[in-house]
């Protein structure tokens, strides 16, 4: 396959290579294929675009700032590091730039009701945020492990109208969460949207949730061409699900010398079972939808992912990720929870930025890399959310 | 009823063996579902005997999986607690070998895509015949999606039961219908498995379009939990399904009431 094509995936099946399609009860077909349907037509719809992007600039606050963290560089002593400002989105995260779209969508679709899974609570705060704005009934899947460490965003989706479901099942986390937003989408189908927060879950999900996650890499690459006058040579991001690795990565998939990589939660180690490194550790199989690379014991049964940043701990992986591995276009490595923590703290008294858990373990990646590049290297790394819903955590 | 061969040396399907039998009886089936592994594996399988000494006409077993999308809260319950009792494929399959030994009553397994595809959807195949499987319902596999596994269960005799859904339309239930095998699955509700107060499908189009594209028999599962229920269900159809309504009472360990509830049930769907 050659490098050009990797922007025609999925197929019309809806895989990336062997990983993605669609696993999910009957009941779930004819709405998957009407989404798939209705999508690909608003894609080309100028007055969807037009709206989308008005409320990506007046609402949201985009374009992002791609920072030049001086201080940081410095410190470290080699390539000169950017920081793409994410956590300066409405709401604090990426996750907004995908619900806005979503949400547009589900309104032009004539859904009243949206659903949703979320794990640090930022997709559930952008889901919330998105159903407040434009009018949507909605209720949000959390696990009860994640509502006790991620308390500040379950009071902020409260205060944004939505109601908070806690899930007990399993490991009480992101994916027990999915389970339930699932049986809920499958039970009110009609009236129901299920705004799926990464590019997991059943094609078409995986391709729209990227798609609408792109103006991250689409705006890096004219930032750091104003700023550097060339392209990266590395672009890092973390990756739990995978979305906005994905949304930065997907720009430059064909622009060979832009290194890219992917930061997995090694949690408490490899070697533990306390981690959340799919992409690292997993082995193909089918988990919410989706074809793709999962955490699993021999026998088939999904294993309760762990990582201290809620957002990361899922046993799966968007399928274009499993993709880009097998590829080999993308590297997958991986950052312990200390690893982190000490980024987290790095980035808050060197720069004056408090990034997510999440983010840390991208920062975590560029602190191993950036002292052992020259002066005249660039990497650009995604500060994918802030670290407020954090504090209580570290 | 017990007859393993027919002329050629290939194995009759005991689910359209009992179908054929039923028909002539002027009954409808009762399907009756149990989560494997629950309380035991040992318990379970003397369960699906009892069941079917009482009037279960086929036994659906469901292979417990992490994270069972399409369940309801008492099989999701059911098939956590098995998993904690360590239960495995290969634990539901030497089950199914032992019951098998003493009952010639079909046996569907109910998994979902991933735990079979672990093993290999051929080993699978392979070792659920050998072990005396009749079908497989995979509720997380569409049609889309089911050619590997048709492809290897084809070889082996094993049927593959497909469902149909209130949501699939007319061109979907034609696709779905052509691919079936063993009998058609119709999801009574747009939702997970579990009893329910009453059910608002219109199962008479439902049913009705499914007909037009097969002879195949024609069984309707989720939210039956009681004989009126399944009474008022059975002219629709040729069987149902009872599932959480008696998972609910073995759970309760009320098995004499689980036993009691299939005598009820298959009483009210057979005096039509």
């Amino acid at each position: 396959m050659s490098i050009n094509s990797f922007h025609a995936l999925p197929d019309e099946r809806g895989y990336f290579g062997d990983y993605g399609g669609r696993f999910v009860p009957e009941t779930l077909m004819p709405s998957l294929l009407e989404l798939e349907a209705f999508y690909v037509r608003l894609k080309c719809d100028e007055s969807f675009q037009e709206e989308l992007v008005h409320y990506l600039k007046h609402y949201v606050g985009r374009p992002t700032p791609l920072y030049f963290a001086s201080r940081l560089t410095a410190s470290l002593g080699g390539a000169r590091i950017y920081l793409k400002r994410e956590d300066l989105n409405h709401t604090g995260s990426h996750k907004i730039n995908n619900t806005l779209g979503q949400g547009l969508l589900a309104k032009r679709m004539g859904k009243r009701r949206i659903i949703a899974e979320t794990g640090a609570g930022q997709h559930g705060v952008a889901t919330a945020t998105a159903a407040s704005l434009l009018g949507f009934e909605c209720e949000i899947y959390m696990g009860e492990e994640d509502i006790m460490r991620q308390g500040l965003n379950v009071k902020r989706m409260e205060l944004l109208g939505a109601k908070v479901n806690p899930v007990y099942s399993g490991g009480r986390t992101l994916k027990d969460a999915m389970n339930e937003a699932i049986r809920d989408w499958v039970t009110n189908v009609d009236s129901t949207y299920y705004l799926l927060g990464s590019v997991g879950g059943p094609h078409p999900y995986p391709m729209m949730v990227r798609d609408f996650q792109s103006i991250i890499g689409r705006e890096t690459r004219q930032q750091i061409m104003e700023a550097e006058s060339r392209l990266p040579d590395y672009i890092v991001a973390c990756v739990g699900g995978g979305s906005n690795a994905m949304g930065i990565f997907h720009p430059f998939l064909n622009d060979g010398e832009v290194k890219l990589i992917g930061v997995e939660a090694a949690g408490r180690g490899l070697q533990s079972d306390k981690h959340a490194a799919t992409l690292n550790c997993g082995r193909p199989g089918t988990l919410h939808g989706s074809y793709s690379l999962v955490l699993q014991n021999g026998d088939g049964q999904i294993q309760n992912a762990y990582s201290i940043a809620a957002g990361l701990d899922y046993p799966g992986v968007g399928p274009e990720h499993a993709y880009l591995l097998k590829s080999g276009r993308v590297t997958y490595t991986t950052a312990h929870d200390d690893d982190a923590l000490e980024a987290f703290y790095l980035l808050s008294r060197m720069e004056g930025i408090i990034p997510a858990l999440e983010s840390a373990h991208a920062l975590a990646e560029v602190i191993r890399l950036a002292p052992t590049l020259p002066r005249e290297a660039v990497i650009v790394v995604n500060l994918s959310g802030r670290g407020d819903k954090d504090v209580d955590s570290v | 009823m017990w007859i393993p061969f027919e002329k050629g040396g290939y194995m009759v399907s005991r689910i359209k063996e009992r179908f054929k039998v039923l028909k002539e009886r002027g009954e409808k089936a009762l399907v009756a579902f149990i989560t494997g592994g629950y309380p035991s594996l040992e318990v379970a399988g003397q369960m699906v005997l009892g069941l079917a000494e009482c009037g279960a006409d086929i036994i659906e077993i469901g292979v417990p999986f992490s994270d069972p999308i399409a369940d309801g809260p008492v099989i999701q319950t059911a098939s956590y607690r098995a998993l904690q009792g360590g239960v495995t494929v290969a634990g539901i399959l030497e089950m199914v070998r032992r019951v098998r030994q003493q009952s010639p009553v079909p046996l569907v397994l109910m998994s979902y895509y991933n735990p079979i595809l672990q093993m290999g959807l051929h080993e699978f195949c392979r070792q659920a015949a050998q072990s005396g499987v009749d079908g497989l319902i995979i509720p997380d596999l569409p049609m889309e999606e089911s050619v590997p596994l048709l492809q290897a269960a084809e070889p082996e005799g094993i049927d593959v039961v497909p469902l149909v859904a209130p949501t699939s339309n007319r061109e979907r239930i034609a696709a779905i219908c052509a691919q079936a095998r063993g009998f058609v699955y119709c999801v009574s509700v747009t939702g997970v498995t579990g009893e329910r107060e009453e059910i608002n499908t219109d199962l008479a189009s439902l049913t009705g379009s499914i007909r037009q594209c097969t002879d195949l028999p024609l069984v309707i599962g989720f939210g039956v939990g009681n004989a009126a229920t399944a009474r008022h269900l059975a002219p629709l159809c040729d069987g149902v399904v009872v599932g959480s309504a008696l998972m609910r009472l073995i759970m309760e360990d009320s098995f004499d009431r689980a036993r009691e509830l299939v005598r009820e049930i298959k009483s009210a769907i057979s005096r039509q």
